[in-house]
């Protein structure tokens, strides 16, 4: 039997372009978080950290309300690129990216936080321009978290399931995933086919924590 | 010259007294220290004068640059205060080596400008030959001369350094007075030092503040405050232990003497401008301003008898303690013959007789 290995490299290109996208809409936030005061911040710390506990099927809900055909982010989509957003791949990587990045987030902040301040008052009486601070300063600080809770937002990425369904749907060769590919097969009784898939994502998950455990532990004072 | 008029209030909480600072310090000179214990506001008015902290009142200028002002909501940005800091961890960016730290102070100059101030700078401080090495390789002494060399190197107006002797043994303590005398001869800018370490002030200060909850109890040169302290707290502050209250008995103006009556004892010194006869005055002595004679029967002029009642071993002499909280430092030598006795004089030298 000739297995489909379509969903294991649409799921490993969405859960990257994600985690990119995640890591850079992440460190923006975390900053701001870590170290901005400004009205809202709880509420943007509240809305961050969301998706953590809301069930799937909600978060889904409310994307597909933002993003769906009628909505105005989907009319422009859709306009500017010609196909609409929703039940397209790139719909998948949306869901992972809701789903990935409040941990991201939080871990960033964390790093952020406990860099001693003094580095930055140093930074800053010696002139230093707060974005030379942030790039040559806090971020090689927190490298070491951040590559961790990146391996771990990525894994995440890879299992995201109840989002992925909601807004991208389960369309094989197009917007199928691992998660949804696995849930397809042990429907349709196809127990080879899922045991090979949840021990390939078992695998690859198991080697993303692995490195983070690696990178995590030997934070910089 | 240096000016910081600052007032901050901290409420008191639950967990915390509250605390006002309201202090004013303006210097010229090329060395101010801030001395004070701690809790006494030093550190938080020099993060003010950097930036750190803002002050809910006052004003801080330096020269004719004007960086905070409360009144017209002037409040420059540290980055753009050029004052250099250095803190009391030394704040060395850990992942950088020692030149890579020095080379980020330099800011955007061409690579070879950049390139030769470091390396001046590496020869000043004796660190040339550690350039590549990162900060925790580094002893306490070097972090510390590469963190005074990176705040200069950024062209600061004032050298801020918070404790700067703060952990360091005896030997670094010495080597670092040597370093600052050096960057007071070479480079033209001002330095204001935070210290709750008397020997320090007298080694580097010129100005001198008194800092005592939040307020100044007294500013001048060091020698100035060490002599005549303004009241009795800033004497305790100076390491005054020994306090007699007595009254004015006489004042001569012309021969330039007075007597203070000590319960029974008469105590002779210089003349007390501003003290009236039967004054309250509080005689402050240091240790090491005062005799201890063993007594034999009577006592004589300017002496108080007084009661052993234990000993300390100082560094190069006996330390005496005797009722009436009085001490007084003797000789290891003169003091061995009398270790049994109980019985002593302490004698005031009329000189230099310090009465508050």
């Amino acid at each position: 039997m000739a297995i489909d290995w379509f969903p294991l490299w649409l799921s490993l290109r969405v859960a990257a372009i994600s985690t990119l996208l995640a890591v850079i809409l992440g460190l923006w936030i975390a900053y701001w978080l870590a170290f901005r005061q400004f009205r809202g911040k709880e509420i943007l710390d509240a809305l961050v950290t969301l998706p953590m506990v809301l069930p799937p099927t909600v978060l889904g809900y409310y994307l597909l309300v933002l993003i769906g055909r009628s909505s105005p982010i989907g009319k422009l989509w859709e306009t500017i690129t010609g196909s609409p957003l929703v039940f397209t791949w790139r719909a998948a990587v949306l869901a992972a990216l809701v789903h990935s990045l409040p941990l991201l987030v939080k871990s960033a902040r964390a790093a952020m936080e406990s860099v001693d301040s003094s580095y930055g008052r140093a930074a800053r009486s010696l002139g230093i321009g707060e974005w030379s601070i942030f790039s040559r300063v806090t971020l090689p600080l927190v490298q070491r978290p951040l590559l961790a809770a990146t391996a771990l937002a990525f894994a995440r990425s890879l299992g995201d399931f109840g989002i992925t369904m909601m807004i991208a749907g389960n369309i094989p060769g197009q917007t199928q995933t691992m998660a949804v590919a696995i849930y397809d097969a042990v429907e349709s009784g196809d127990g080879q086919l899922a045991r090979l898939l949840v021990l390939v994502i078992s695998a690859v998950a198991l080697a993303l924590l692995w490195i983070a455990n690696r990178l995590a532990p030997e934070s910089v004072a | 010259m240096i000016l910081a008029r600052l007032k901050k209030r901290f409420p008191p909480r639950r967990d915390s007294a509250g605390f006002e600072l309201d202090v004013e310090v303006q210097s010229s000179a090329a060395v101010t220290v801030l001395f004070g214990p701690s809790g006494a506001g030093k550190t938080l008015t020099l993060e003010s004068i950097a930036g750190f902290a803002r002050p809910d009142e006052g004003r801080v200028m330096l020269g004719d640059d004007l960086l905070f002002d409360g009144a017209t909501q002037v409040n420059l940005p540290p980055r753009a205060r050029r004052c250099g800091y250095v803190f009391q961890n030394y704040a060395l960016f850990p992942h950088m080596t020692l030149r890579q730290n020095l080379e980020f102070a330099c800011g955007r100059k061409p690579k070879l400008e950049r390139h030769r101030l470091v390396n001046e700078m590496l020869d000043r401080f004796r660190l040339a030959s550690m350039a590549g090495r990162k900060p925790r390789e580094l002893s306490g002494g070097q972090k510390q001369r590469c963190s005074i060399a990176r705040a200069l190197l950024a062209a600061p107006r004032v050298l801020l350094l918070d404790e700067p002797a703060q952990g360091l043994d005896p030997e670094l303590r010495l080597e670092l007075y040597s370093v600052l005398r050096e960057v007071r001869a070479a480079f033209s800018v001002p330095i204001l030092l935070v210290t709750h370490d008397l020997a320090e002030c007298f080694e580097l200060g010129e100005s001198m503040y008194v800092f005592h909850e939040g307020k100044i109890a007294q500013k001048g040169t060091p020698t100035e405050i060490f002599d005549r302290p303004a009241n009795t707290q800033v004497a305790r502050l100076l390491g005054i232990y020994t306090m007699l209250q007595g009254d004015v008995k006489t004042l001569d103006p012309g021969r330039n003497t007075s007597t203070v009556q000590v319960e029974e004892f008469e105590l002779n010194g210089p003349y007390l401008p501003g003290k009236f006869k039967g004054d309250r005055v509080w005689i402050c002595m240091r240790p090491e301003e005062l005799r201890a004679l063993p007594r034999d029967g009577r006592v004589g002029t300017n002496q108080i008898p007084a009661q052993l009642q234990s000993v300390t071993r100082r560094p190069g002499a006996m330390r005496l303690h005797f009722d009436r909280g009085l001490a007084a430092d003797v000789p290891r030598l003169d003091f061995e013959p009398y270790r049994h006795n109980k019985d002593w004089a302490v004698e005031f030298p009329a000189a230099t007789l310090r009465v508050l």
